[in-house]
């Protein structure tokens, strides 16, 4: 036999120049998909950098040192605006005509009297003393001492007159003046004034709706799952029902938002801006959610394992409930999380059903007023004080922290409950 | 059909002795619809105590769907319709007397694939005792897991590993692990399909072993591929073809003496 006269199609010129534009294009994809991976990134840490850079200042406040005479009169009258009044002209001695002292009065927040009235009252033996105490500075103080309000545009243009700067200017040179950490920001609800303002309320409000959500929609989400994917015949109606589910998950938030006031408030007669409607109607959009994410997770355990429950007897539920389900569950509970993380930031479906409202107290039950992070968020937004604008971009990094931390656990559920079979 | 009476469940088991083989199983005209395709064609088959019957033919002749019949396993796939009638010791396995939980406690099925519970291999073989109630004590399940396991063939090598996932073992003792897990819930009739298909030869050898130990206690029905596997384990053997149950005799006369062409065709390789 002769040999090497034919070379093999596969050694031809044509074919390795073939071969050269496989690799071409295999290579042009892999760049394609680390541009593609880059551009994502980088719009993340544009988006995270920019709300950090905005937000982190809000985590710390100007307080005014005072030194209050808390004489007799004055804390029976409970005059405490008085008093602190008294304390901080006492700082500045510069200032003595009415005027200026009107200014004056501006420095502090407006809070301020009934910080130190909240101290009296938890220690009344204070009365007669005279006490140094830290009092928050108003919005604007606070603002300057960030150097948000600049000393440099005329005095017309300026949110703080010169009379302020230059009181001002007299505490920081007497050490009256300090920054310390924003604990109201964390323990109060909301407020006209930003100084004031905390998110507390709010984050009450959105675990309350949570777990209103989750009661809800965990249990019906994952019965619906296991009875349609385990026990339901597979026809026509279960065709509907699945077709429907699915679309479900794609209505926009604000139709449920819609459908629970149409519902909750207007044919039930709950109450407005509660948890507890808040709850149902976020209830009403992740259980498609849900349902989906648990029908996947069923659908992905092996039909051998079913057999095997099956073959030794088990009865249909029995094999549901000791085998497909535990093996089911960490993709439940990704599902579920994730579900509940949506929820957790969605804001349209709540302004339907009045949790946009302002709202100072921390809500203690279902059924109180309450507003949520997300509405808050856009609360804040929305409020012209330079001082809320930070304070939108901390709200925001508050509700990111929640958010990753849902899926965090999202991730480590599903590490510790994963089977291998 | 010989009718006999019947006996409850609870009262089991009571075996005649060994030599004596009688009537276990009985398929009279079995009928299997998969939505419009007919997948059996009727098929009229006894199965003896305390033997290996072997079903043969190839892929697709319903070998395992008549397998699944047996036991009711095909009630989980959807459109799959039974005519015909199923006894076990002279009760239509099919009436309203006989519940398929019930049934498949009595009839004990071996998967093709290696199948055990993504649990512990003391939790594997425990599990269909405790969901019956056949162990009270904790003492008695273990000894229930014992047995079990010996019969299996398997004690010896995972005596002191009981606590280790099932998922763990080697193809084989998986197997084994399933066969013990279809003895701990005393079956009387063991349905294997193909139990031998994903293992290897020595494995192979040690599953066919104990087929042969089994049957001292139990009915088996086994499907196989390998020709030679029927001829060694089974006292009986099944044809199958197209749907039809084709020849049914002693392993050694179909071996020997078919009396099908087709079967003679099918055994000496010229198709399937």
């Amino acid at each position: 036999m002769s040999v090497a006269v034919t070379k093999s199609r596969y050694q031809s010129e044509e074919f390795s120049a073939r071969l050269r534009r496989r690799y071409a294009a295999e290579r042009r994809f892999r760049i394609a998909g680390m541009l593609a991976v880059g551009v994502a990134s980088l719009m993340l840490v544009i988006l995270l950098g920019s709300i950090v850079s905005k937000g982190y200042t809000a985590f710390w406040q100007a307080q005014i040192r005072l030194e209050v005479t808390l004489d007799k009169q004055h804390v029976e009258e409970r005059n405490y605006t008085a008093l602190v009044r008294q304390a901080l002209y006492a700082q500045v001695p510069a200032a003595t005509d009415r005027a200026t002292r009107r200014s004056l009065n501006d420095l502090l927040s407006s809070g301020a009297p009934y910080e130190l009235e909240a101290m009296v009252n938890a220690n009344p033996s204070l009365v007669g003393t005279t006490q140094t105490v830290w009092v928050r500075a108003d919005d604007e103080i606070d603002q300057f001492m960030k150097g948000f309000i600049r000393r440099d545009v005329p005095e017309s243009e300026r949110r703080l007159n010169d009379v302020k700067i230059a009181a001002i200017d007299a505490l920081v040179a007497k050490g009256s003046i300090r920054s310390t950490f924003n604990t109201t920001l964390f323990t109060a609800g909301d407020s006209r004034e930003p100084e004031q303002a905390g998110i507390l309320g709010a984050v009450v409000g959105s675990a309350l709706t949570l777990v209103v959500t989750m009661l809800l929609s965990v249990p019906i989400g994952i019965a619906a799952a296991v009875y349609l994917e385990e026990f339901a015949p597979k026809n026509r109606w279960t065709d509907l029902i699945e077709v429907n589910i699915n679309n479900l998950a794609a209505v926009p938030s604000i139709i449920f938002g819609l459908l629970g006031l149409a519902v909750f408030l207007g044919f039930f007669g709950l109450p407005r801006s509660a948890p507890l409607v808040g709850g149902l109607v976020m209830a009403l959009m992740t259980l498609p959610v849900i349902i989906i994410a648990s029908r996947v997770a069923l659908k992905a355990v092996p039909p051998s394992i079913r057999e095997a429950a099956l073959g030794v007897g088990a009865s249909p539920l029995q094999t549901v409930t000791h085998h497909v389900l535990p093996l089911a569950l960490p993709g439940i509970l990704t599902g579920t999380i994730i579900g509940m993380a949506r929820a957790l930031g969605e804001t349209a479906p709540l302004l339907m059903i009045g949790m946009v409202a302002f709202i100072v107290d921390i809500p203690g039950g279902l059924t109180d007023s309450a507003t949520a992070i997300p509405v808050q968020i856009y609360m804040w937004a929305d409020s012209p004080e330079r001082a809320f604008t930070e304070r939108t971009s901390a709200a925001i990094l508050i509700l990111l922290a929640f958010l990753i931390l849902m899926n965090g656990l999202a991730v480590f559920l599903r590490k510790k409950f994963e089977r291998r079979w | 059909m010989s009718v006999q009476t019947h006996i409850p469940a609870t009262a089991m088991p009571s075996r005649p002795a060994a030599g004596i083989h009688g009537t276990k199983m009985v398929a009279r005209d079995v009928k299997v619809f998969y939505g419009a395709k007919q997948a059996l064609k009727g098929i009229n088959l006894e199965i003896q105590e305390n033997r290996v019957m072997a079903l043969i033919g190839p892929s697709g002749c319903g070998k395992s769907t008549f397998l699944r019949c047996l036991n009711r396993m095909n009630e989980t796939i959807e459109n799959c319709r039974v005519e015909g009638l199923i006894a076990l010791d002279g009760e239509d396995v099919y009436g309203k007397n006989i519940d398929a939980v019930q049934l498949r406690a009595r009839v004990g099925m071996v998967f093709q694939k290696p199948n055990p519970f993504p649990k512990s291999i003391y939790d594997n073989i425990a599990y269909g005792p405790r969901i019956h109630g056949i162990a009270s004590h904790r003492d008695e399940m273990d000894e229930i897991v014992q047995t079990s396991l010996k019969r299996a063939g398997l004690w010896n090598e995972v005596k002191d590993r009981l606590r280790e996932p099932g998922t763990g073992l080697s193809g084989g003792q998986q197997q084994r692990l399933c066969i013990a897990r279809a003895i701990a819930v005393s079956p009387e009739v063991i349905l294997m399909d193909e139990p031998c298909s994903a293992l290897d030869p020595i494995a192979t050898a040690h599953i066919e072993e104990l087929i042969d130990e089994l049957r001292e206690n139990y009915t088996i029905v086994i499907v196989t591929h390998n020709m030679q596997q029927a001829a060694r384990v089974s006292q009986k053997t099944a044809f199958f073809h197209l749907g039809d149950m084709v020849e049914c005799d002693d392993t050694e006369e179909i071996f020997t003496n078919p009396r099908d062409e087709r079967t003679q065709g099918y055994i000496t390789g010229r198709y399937g």
